[in-house]
């Protein structure tokens, strides 16, 4: 398949506006400067863009889309780790930078049509599920019951209050774990991992879908525990994070097995992905 | 060799460099640089390595001139095709940032003039072939890649003569190309048999007036193939069984084993014709008004190609070569539809510590149920 324009060239991106979540957590909220690139594009939630930075480079972060969007914006909410994060976290409004994507697959928002959906997330891996949570939201009526968890090392790290008030007043169970700090809010507290969550849940597991984003070892402990549950393993999903480079399956710095996480991925039902996940140094 | 197969006698191999001259291409073949063959630009057949062999075995390399004045005497060159097509470092796009902070992106689109590369061995030929469907027949085509590839005019020359780490036998491949090129030539006393294989090969030979290749040509050439045939001795199993082993060998001791030798310097990646790993790198001007995004190859023997902020997925030798080895012959088939490995031999003549690549696979699938000890896990 040969695409019109090439796959490699970012578009120009302006920051409409700078969130800064906590001390290393920061949101870019964006648009599109090219007027036709802004109105054509499109993305699924679960997929990523690559985003540059002038000068320093390029990162793969996935897209976090709110409920009230203006037309023509995304977000990025992101960690500060290395050159390009910690470059992005200096930027302000009006501020320029460069974006290609959407890549990769996304959540199964359609599969789960009719069915109960657990959103279970640790640390910064709320953001990839932000915009399947809001897609359900808006389609309500097609989904069962709807339980967000979101886990965190210390209370005082819960980004997205806002968004999970807003959840948990539109109907949405959302819960907390922690494994230090003080509880607070108006959600319920778990003292431990994201899976202390699990045995309260009232499961109709074989009618569940699980969709999870944290360190690789907590989803695979979320998965572990709704298999003991008796949820399906192909009815769980997970999104997977690797090197990226390209983000089109050339580099070859993402492989997972016979999977190239950058264009299979990084959303992956649990039992495509279970063996190559248990192999050390894969 | 066919019965519309044409002989090429010695003196009109200038004819066949200046017709695809004259047809607009650079011409690229095997020269003799700092006592190595490598592929450059040719502009007669004075330029090619007449008379030249070479020996290469584990960590050895070397060429002498003989008596023996063919064209093609050598076997594979230092380098396949792969740096022509897939450079070694190429700028993807240029930015300029104005002074109101605005950036402009500029595309490389890798233009360049057609070239034409003559001696094309069969097992660098496959490996085009391969590459293709990692930059070209996939979700995403990398343009730079594809305009070279397709104004690219290859020219095969088939295998009379192997190198004792050479088993194209063993992966499917053989000492003759058999589709996939614009012209093959096979050496033999006083000329080429020659074949086209497009018809942009065609239009080339039917410029040189040809005669048909006698039989006795024809027999000569297929003797040569035939020899370099039976000189190969390196094996490996069945590809297919390789690829089904090695998916249930992740902790077999033989990792560990390779891993004390292994230096992790990715010489073999480097010479691979078909590794395609790369990074990229930002080269921004020291003024600051501009910035490149560049390409460059990398390998998967790197510390940082698996490295994400939890630190890298394959932090020990152990895990890199197996992750080379079994992408290599086993997940590249599922993830191409087509094996990796084309038998060139090259990872086992530049590896520094002669790492043989058929001997890891073989130690393997002789016992392909060894587990490491528990104090040693792979």
């Amino acid at each position: 398949m040969t695409q019109i324009r090439d796959t490699y060239l970012p578009y120009e991106a302006e920051v409409v506006e700078m969130i800064h979540d906590s001390d290393e957590i920061f949101t870019l909220r964006l648009r599109l400067t090219d007027p036709i690139a802004r109105v054509q594009y499109r993305f699924q939630p679960g997929q990523f863009n690559m985003v540059y930075l002038y000068g320093v480079g390029d990162v793969a972060i996935s897209i976090v889309n709110d409920r009230d969007f203006k037309a023509g914006q995304f977000e990025h909410t992101i960690h500060r780790i290395g050159h390009v994060t910690t470059g992005l976290q200096q930027l302000k409004a009006g501020d320029r930078i460069g974006i290609r994507g959407p890549y990769g697959t996304h959540w199964p928002l359609a599969q789960a049509k009719g069915k109960d959906v657990v959103v279970m997330t640790g640390g910064l891996g709320n953001a990839p599920l932000v915009a399947a949570v809001e897609s359900m939201l808006n389609n309500r009526e097609y989904y069962g019951k709807l339980t967000v968890v979101q886990g965190l090392r210390d209370t005082a790290g819960l980004i997205y209050q806002d968004k999970y008030i807003r959840w948990l007043k539109a109907g949405i169970d959302v819960r907390m774990a922690a494994t230090a700090g003080e509880p607070f809010g108006p959600w319920q507290w778990y003292q431990g991992f994201v899976t202390a969550a699990i045995p309260e849940m009232d499961l109709d597991p074989a009618n569940t879908v699980v969709m999870s984003v944290g360190p690789e070892i907590m989803m695979l402990n979320v998965a572990k525990s709704f298999i003991e549950q008796g949820v399906p393993a192909q009815q769980i999903y997970v999104s997977l994070e690797r090197n990226m480079k390209c983000a089109v399956g050339h580099c070859g710095h993402c492989q997972l097995g016979p999977e190239f996480v950058c264009k299979d991925g990084p959303v992956y039902a649990y039992d495509k992905v279970a063996h190559v996940l248990s192999v050390k140094g894969i | 060799m066919t019965l519309s197969s044409q002989f090429l006698p010695y003196p009109k191999l200038n004819d066949l460099i200046q017709t695809l001259q004259k047809a607009g291409y650079e011409v690229q073949g095997p020269t003799v640089q700092n006592e190595t063959i490598v592929y450059d630009v040719v502009t007669s057949a004075d330029d090619l390595p007449w008379g030249y062999q070479d020996t290469q075995a584990p960590a050895h390399y070397a060429i002498q001139k003989t008596d023996v004045q063919k064209a093609f005497g050598f076997t594979v060159p230092v380098q396949s095709v792969k740096p022509h097509l897939f450079k070694a470092q190429e700028t993807l796009f240029k930015v300029t940032r104005d002074s109101q902070g605005k950036l402009a992106f500029t595309q490389n689109t890798g233009e360049q003039n057609p070239v034409a590369i003559l001696g094309i061995r069969p097992c660098d030929l496959r490996a085009i072939h391969i590459q293709d469907r990692v930059f070209m027949e996939n979700q995403y085509a990398d343009e730079r890649y594809q305009t070279r590839r397709e104004k690219l005019f290859t020219i095969a020359v088939n295998c009379t003569d192997c190198h004792s780490n050479c088993f194209c036998l063993s992966v499917g491949g053989a000492p003759k190309a058999q589709s996939g090129f614009d012209l093959a030539m096979t050496e033999i006393s006083d000329g080429f048999v020659i074949e086209s294989g497009s018809n942009k090969g065609k239009v080339i030979v039917d410029q040189l007036g040809l005669s048909q290749a006698t039989e006795e040509q024809i027999n000569l050439a297929q003797a040569g193939i035939a020899h370099a045939c039976e000189k190969q001795t390196k094996t490996i199993p069945d590809p297919e069984r390789v690829a089904r082993t090695l998916k249930s060998a992740s902790n077999h001791p033989q990792w560990n084993d390779v891993a004390r030798r292994c230096l992790s310097c990715g010489s073999c990646t480097n010479m691979c014709p078909t590794c395609f790993c790369h990074t990229q790198l930002e080269q921004a001007s020291l003024d600051g008004s501009e910035s490149e995004h560049v390409r460059e190859w990398s390998s998967c023997f790197g510390l940082d190609h698996s490295y994400t902020h939890a630190g890298a997925y394959r932090a020990e030798s152990k895990y890199r070569y197996r992750q080379w080895l079994t992408h290599k012959f086993s997940a590249w088939q599922d993830q191409f539809d087509v094996g990796g490995c084309v038998g060139c031999g090259r990872c086992i003549t530049w590896c520094p510590v002669k790492i043989d690549v058929t001997e890891e696979i073989n130690a393997i699938c002789d016992h392909p149920d060894k587990q490491a000890a528990s104090g040693e896990p792979a």
